[in-house]
């Protein structure tokens, strides 16, 4: 086994052993259970039009559109919130504690280090991601009969901001210490839900100062961004036509698919700067 | 001659501050090196630097013909750092798996080092045992099998018997002599001083970051020698014979202390006195202890 690939599973099992994954796992179930029910009360309680009425299919795939894209901003959440939780304290831990040295003194190459972690955390959400989408999906489906359109091309992109805010989290924590490295990304991720905001009322009101900043916002941290667009793609094709697609972000203005190819240049610089940094620091 | 360790005025400065300002060492394959200093004086910054943690501000250095910070040659090299603080939710054999997986060994070499270190640390019985159970001394004696795994040519150990009670102390002075026995160099920092004169051939004394002095230890701690001696039945003749392998002589009563030049003089001093009719009760030497060396070379200062 290589050792970037030692370090990767060491990195699993540290979640595993740490309960991390656990804490994670039961939070993400009360989290269904709770949208479960929800869904299941505005679904019997809300006079939805039965599927035989006129226009009722139009209507139907709106309001579950809606709430599907409600479910899928929780799991968004959750899932940068878990990417940034789990790779704040790695570097920035072992480095203050000093677990690192053991580590390091092997005949292992920093930047293995670095990559095994990162391919440890990308493991850790791709599973958590699958599970917590895949029990939004269920819940809708099964109580509704809906399908989300494209939940491939939507988690894909909702996967991609994960490891974005990740991968950003891990270049600090090379750097920086472990609260610093919790500051500053919750200050980016901070800038981009505001920046979002701004950027969808701007569009609303057609205030392109307001468009300009939330642009601006995005390309900071292209989280809101990346999960407007993963909306839009989980939209159906009616929907989408009719140039609204709700979800607690209102998706008015759709980010192009040019804002995805930015957010992987962004990973890549992000995992660049953490090998780069962490390989040439004092520990 | 190639030197298992070789450092050219290595360098390290932290902003304004000088950690270590030019170590010039040579370490001979197979010795067991000693590393004295007071606090601060920049010894951990110095491993640190032969290990490839710190990169040194300026000097260059090689590790077992490597020149510092290669990979490669790590997978030669033991080490067991001052805070071993490890991965402490593995099991003590997990966190020795993980080790030997780093250090690239194949599993059925592995496993039976596994088993043989565990022996030898004593540790067996709690292979299963996560480390967070672990005393000080457990996690040292683990660390020390960590260090041990690949069975290294070089081997650092930074204070190995800092959190040891007695019988731990013991136990890393024997691996340490059966290291030495298969060729094994040691380098060794240790603030126990009684620890380094059991175990080191040489010792280098470094203050403000630099060697001071480098002496085989030998020499350091069986030149002059003073000796008290208790004796009846002492004649005039005994006590004047004396002067023959010693001076500074003082006599008072039954008691007499001198300084002799070396060791050597004791047997001979016991035969004279024993040929002059005289009980000896006592010959004691009173070596110039490592302890009062190391404060004679870096000063009562401490190097502050």
């Amino acid at each position: 086994m290589t050792p970037a690939l030692i370090i990767a599973r060491l990195t699993f099992l540290e979640a595993v052993r740490r309960r991390i994954a656990l804490a994670a796992f039961l939070l993400g179930v009360a989290f269904l259970v709770l949208y479960g029910i929800g869904f299941y009360f505005m679904y019997t309680e809300s006079g939805i039009p039965a599927p035989n009425e006129p226009t009722a299919n139009v209507l139907r795939s709106q309001i579950f559109n809606f709430l599907t894209n409600a479910g899928m901003y929780g799991v968004n959440f959750l899932a940068i919130a878990m990417g940034a939780l789990v790779s704040a304290d790695t570097l920035a831990g072992e480095i203050g504690s000093g677990t690192i040295q053991s580590i390091v003194t092997k005949p292992v190459r920093r930047a293995e280090v670095v990559l095994g972690k990162w391919l440890g955390f990308a493991g850790l959400l791709a599973l958590y991601l699958l599970l917590m989408a895949g029990g939004v999906f269920v819940i809708v489906y099964a109580i509704a009969g809906y399908r989300v359109p494209n939940p491939a091309a939507g988690l894909g992109i909702i996967y991609l901001e994960s490891l974005l805010i990740m991968s950003i989290t891990l270049a600090c924590s090379s750097t920086f210490s472990t609260l610093a490295t919790g500051g500053v990304v919750f200050g980016l991720y901070g800038v981009a839900f505001i920046g979002g905001w701004v950027e969808q009322i701007g569009t609303l009101l057609r205030n392109q100062t307001a468009i300009n900043i939330g642009i601006l916002s995005s390309l900071l941290t292209p989280s809101e961004a990346l999960f407007r667009r993963a909306a839009f793609e989980m939209t159906s094709p009616v929907a989408q036509s009719l140039g609204l697609s709700f979800g607690p972000s209102f998706v008015v203005s759709v980010p192009s698919p040019l804002m995805i190819v930015y957010a992987v240049g962004y990973t890549v610089a992000a995992v660049a700067l953490a090998l780069r940094q962490f390989s040439g620091r004092d520990l | 001659m190639t030197f298992a360790i070789e450092t050219n005025a290595l360098r390290k400065e932290f902003g304004e501050n000088v950690a270590v300002r030019g170590l010039s060492l040579q370490v001979k394959q197979g010795e067991v090196f000693g590393f004295l200093g007071p606090n601060g004086a920049g010894k951990t910054t110095s491993i640190k630097m032969m290990l490839g943690l710190v990169t040194p501000t300026s000097g260059s250095g090689s590790l077992l013909g490597k020149p510092l910070g290669d990979v490669a040659a790590r997978a030669k090299i033991g080490f067991l750092p001052e805070h071993f603080r490890f991965h402490d939710w593995l099991t003590a054999r997990e966190f020795l798996t993980l080790h030997g997986q780093l250090y690239g060994m194949k599993a059925d070499r592995l496993r039976a080092r596994l088993t043989e270190l565990l022996e030898l640390v004593g540790l067996a019985p709690f292979r299963h045992k996560q480390l967070r159970t672990f005393s000080k001394g457990m996690l040292q004696r683990v660390g020390l099998a960590q260090a041990l795994l690949n069975e290294p040519a070089l081997v650092f150990l930074d204070e190995p018997t800092s959190g040891l009670d007695p019988v731990g102390r013991r136990l890393v002075r024997d691996i340490i002599r059966d290291l030495k026995a298969k060729g094994t160099t040691i380098f060794l920092n240790s603030h126990l001083l009684s620890e380094i004169e059991i175990t080191c051939d040489r010792v280098a004394f470094i203050k403000h970051g630099e060697v001071v002095r480098v002496s085989e230890l030998k020499t350091l701690v069986n030149g002059e020698t003073g000796v008290t001696l208790r004796a009846g039945k002492l004649t005039p003749d005994a006590i004047a014979g004396l002067a023959h392998w010693g001076r500074d002589m003082r006599v008072d009563g039954d008691h007499i202390t001198l300084t002799v030049s070396e060791e050597a003089a004791l047997p001979a001093i016991t035969r004279h006195l024993v040929a002059h009719g005289a009980e000896v009760y006592a010959l004691t030497p009173q070596r110039l202890s490592l302890e009062e060396s190391f404060i004679q070379i870096v000063g009562t200062d401490g190097g502050l």
